[in-house]
């Protein structure tokens, strides 16, 4: 497959899982900022939020502080933050319209009807009132694509491109997310606002139930922490999207008779770390360095496959 | 999209594709039948449809730098055109023999130059055109064939009268147009479709892939790497770009997807190079390669002329293409069907007037109110002057630039277009047409049965360019006639009546 084609394809998918990961995450900070208002915690929660989408030092150099308006401003609408959510669906179009020959009609039309209608929508419609509404749109139109992409697509090198894409945005959000809150898991006080930021965690990642059904018991944050980051059972964990990473870059080797690359073995590496990792050594070793490393290796491991497959 | 129908506007009674003084014409009668028994809203509902239909499969055009919505619908108006079988067939015979000669032209002054040394097309008027690219002497492109897809707009005027507007020898775009607006109708009315045997135009892509692997280099073998090659995605093409590539199947690459090594053309693939033997491109010449042409071209690939040179690669359509489609070469194509091929041309041009020959130039200035006067390097319906419409002031300064730069200038007499019903705001009410087959020249020549019409909205106009508010059609030609055999004979004599009447002509 072309080259080029590899690169939108993959950033297609990334753009697209971003806008849903940062749909996902302004709702449950939202959520959130109307559960702490009261005890003067809310700012809290739009900070953390702004942290986890990477562009803090692009917001502080536009707004002063982070509240609501000024951060569902930064993250839904302004064409300054690449990671918004308008900017991340405009940009995924743009990829998807220069390999429209390379998606199926299913995938091009979830996409472009998205576009079409977030360009005709007017901001009313996506503050205030509407917020979580909208929010609920963009993951659901995000789910649509996936999916149609998933069930449509014939499984070859362009379906792996699409897949490693999302996979790796995946794993990257689901290390920052937790990163941000790294403190709550790791404090041993628990009051009820822990108790709820535990929640907004799992809700973060839609994972609230599936804790449930794994562990059938209240909300630990140490095993909040396993769940995502070791639990194979959990698609959105860090093991469960490295695993896909690394199966998918296998695939691809084996598809063009075993030619492998850094990135390969970077893959193998982490999954491997994953896959035999214990929470308490990485408890022990510290939640936030951990994770801090993890994002860093997961963003070597994008420069990896750019460097084997697209830029050689 | 393409070039201008200057044959300009006029009150004259311009011919009525489906109205003749004593009621329907034969091929219309089911149109007419069907637009008298659908209601007004029902057309409406139907247009927008189409619009929606358009919009979302994302068949636009991109026009960047005017400002508001930069993807834009070219209005797709609802009603067929229909095209009779023997007018269909004549004007293909016709087609395929304008297509040889201009090859056969183009093979020559970049060869031999012989049409120059017979004195038949002045020596000056080609080689020192900006269209001619002396990088191309002495060079045979695979298969010996220039112009791969030509796009001949054709005007009518009357039940025999059919004129080439212009030829499009380099890069001609609205292919897809042709298709997807058959795919339109085909969604949109079934039932009308099914009632008409309408020759079908989706087996184009195959025969244009056939005809692009057929001058693929020898050492390229059975199967021959073929990509297109594009300005990316902010072409007013690219749609078509990625439409055509898609149904053959091939790559659409950039000029950044492509190296050269060695005089050898690769494309950089998630496997590594991989070798490419024949690139329909779809950019200008001067952008092809910075080595050799422009050297501030982004979208080009350095070195690619070099391979071409080598025979490593076959570019389609060839480099200098379009000194053949030159608006004052063009009336001199009827000399080169009779010198290449010495037959007499069954097509014929509409009369053209070069400003730079002195006879000719005296005629223009004392019928400019009567003329369309168009620059011989424009294309687009920008910088032309339709003489009748023209208010004193803009006759005198046309007059003026004539005199100042007689060598920038062409003229011809104002034709009525034929008109086709077209749904407007008023109800239905006829519009002005032309038509651009497409027509492909590899080891044969091919012509898929249709086109693309393109239709005036604007009332009284005669300017069909999409950038000038023109809209399309589907175009229909018709398998069949009513009674077979009055058409066959009918066909063959209309032929010899054309073809005497062009010689009759000049």
């Amino acid at each position: 497959m072309l080259s080029r084609t590899a690169d939108n394809l993959f950033w297609l998918a990334r753009y697209t899982e971003r806008a849903g990961n940062v749909a996902r995450g302004l709702g449950v900070a939202s959520r959130m900022a109307a559960l702490t208002a009261r005890l003067g915690a809310e700012t809290e929660e739009w900070r953390s939020l702004v942290t986890a989408s990477g562009g803090d030092a692009s917001f502080y150099r536009k707004y002063e502080a982070p509240t609501a308006d000024s951060v569902v401003h930064w993250l839904v609408f302004d064409p300054e933050n690449p990671s918004g959510i308008l900017s991340s669906i405009e940009a995924a179009r743009r990829n998807a319209r220069a390999v429209r020959t390379a998606l199926t009609v299913d995938m091009w039309e979830a996409l472009n009807d998205t576009w079409n209608h977030l360009r005709a929508l007017p901001p009313e419609a996506m503050e205030g009132e509407k917020l979580a509404d909208f929010l609920g749109w963009v993951r659901e139109r995000v789910t649509l694509f996936n999916g149609a992409a998933h069930d449509t697509m014939l499984r070859d090198e362009a379906w792996r491109f699409v897949h490693l894409g999302t996979m790796l945005e995946r794993a990257d959000n689901t290390a920052r997310l937790l990163d941000v809150k790294h403190n709550l898991l790791t404090a041993e006080a628990e009051g009820a606002v822990d108790y709820v930021q535990w929640q907004a965690v799992l809700r973060s990642v839609s994972a609230l139930r599936s804790y449930q059904w794994i562990y059938r018991d209240r909300l630990n944050p140490r095993r909040i922490a396993e769940l995502m980051i070791l639990r194979p059972e959990l698609p959105r964990s860090l093991m469960a999207c490295l695993a896909e990473v690394a199966e998918t870059l296998e695939a691809i080797a084996l598809g063009q008779g075993g030619r492998r690359g850094e990135c390969h073995r970077l893959a193998g590496t982490l999954q491997a770390q994953l896959r035999y990792g214990r929470i308490d050594a990485i408890m022990e070793e510290g939640l936030h360095a951990f994770l801090t490393t993890m994002i860093e290796r997961v963003a070597a491991l994008g420069g990896e496959i750019d460097a084997f497959y697209i830029r050689h | 999209m393409g070039a201008a129908s200057s044959v300009s506007q006029a009150r004259i009674a311009a011919f009525d594709e489906m109205r003749a003084e004593d009621g329907i014409r034969a091929a219309y009668a089911e149109i007419d039948r069907w637009l008298r028994a659908t209601p007004r809203e029902q057309l409406d509902a139907k247009r927008r449809e189409a619009e929606l239909l358009f919009r979302r499969i994302g068949i636009t055009f991109a026009v960047y730098g005017e400002g508001g919505d930069p993807e834009r619908l070219i209005p797709f108006d609802i009603i067929p055109r229909i095209i009779a079988r023997s007018e269909w067939e004549r004007m293909a015979l016709g087609l395929s023999q304008r297509v040889r000669a201009l090859n056969a032209f183009l093979a020559d002054v970049y060869g031999k130059q012989e049409i120059l040394r017979a004195g038949r097309i002045p020596t000056a008027l080609v080689l020192q055109n900006e269209g001619y690219r002396a990088e191309m002497v002495g060079i045979v492109p695979p298969g010996g064939v220039y112009t791969h897809v030509a796009g001949i707009d054709m005007v009518r005027t009357g039940p025999d009268e059919f004129y080439v507007l212009e030829d499009n020898c380099r890069t001609p775009s609205g292919v897809s147009y042709m298709l997807e607006n058959r795919e339109a109708m085909l969604r949109l009315f079934p039932k009308l479709c099914a009632q008409h045997r309408v020759a079908p135009v989706g087996r184009y892509p195959e025969e244009l892939l056939e005809t692009l692997k057929a001058v693929a280099p020898p050492q390229a073998g059975a199967e021959p790497c073929v990509v297109l090659l594009t300005p990316g995605p902010y072409n007013s093409a690219y749609y078509e770009h990625c439409f055509l590539a898609d149904e053959m199947g091939i790559e659409v690459v950039e000029g950044a997807d492509l190296c050269v090594e060695d005089d050898v053309v690769h494309m950089r693939t998630t496997a590594g190079p991989r070798r490419v033997d024949v690139i329909y491109r779809r950019i200008d010449d001067e952008f092809l390669d910075p080595k050799a042409f422009r050297a501030d071209s982004l979208v080009g690939v350095p070195g690619l002329m070099a391979a071409y040179r080598a025979g490593n690669v076959a570019l389609a359509n060839a480099p200098g293409a379009g000194i053949a489609d030159d608006k004052a070469v063009y009336p001199y194509v009827p000399e080169m069907v009779r010198f290449y091929l010495g037959e007499e041309p069954l097509l014929a041009n509409v009369p053209t007037y070069l400003c730079d020959r002195d006879e000719d130039r005296r005629y223009v200035l004392a019928n400019l109110d009567k003329l369309v006067v168009k620059l011989a390097k424009g294309s687009g319906g920008y910088g032309m002057m339709i003489g009748p419409h023209a208010t004193r002031d803009v006759l005198e300064e046309f007059r003026a630039r004539i005199l100042a730069r007689p060598g920038d200038y062409i003229a011809q007499p104002t034709l009525a277009l034929s008109t086709c019903p077209t749904v407007v705001e008023q109800g239905i009410a006829p519009r002005h047409v032309d038509l651009r087959p497409f027509i492909l020249s590899g080891r044969e020549i091919r012509i898929v049965p249709g086109g693309l019409t393109r239709v005036a909205i604007r009332e009284g106009s005669l300017v069909v360019n999409s950038s000038q508010g023109g809209g399309t059609k589907d175009t229909w030609i018709l398998e069949d006639e009513g009674p077979g055999e009055a058409a066959f004979q009918s066909q063959s004599q209309s032929a010899q009546s054309q073809s005497q009447s062009q010689s009759a002509g000049g």
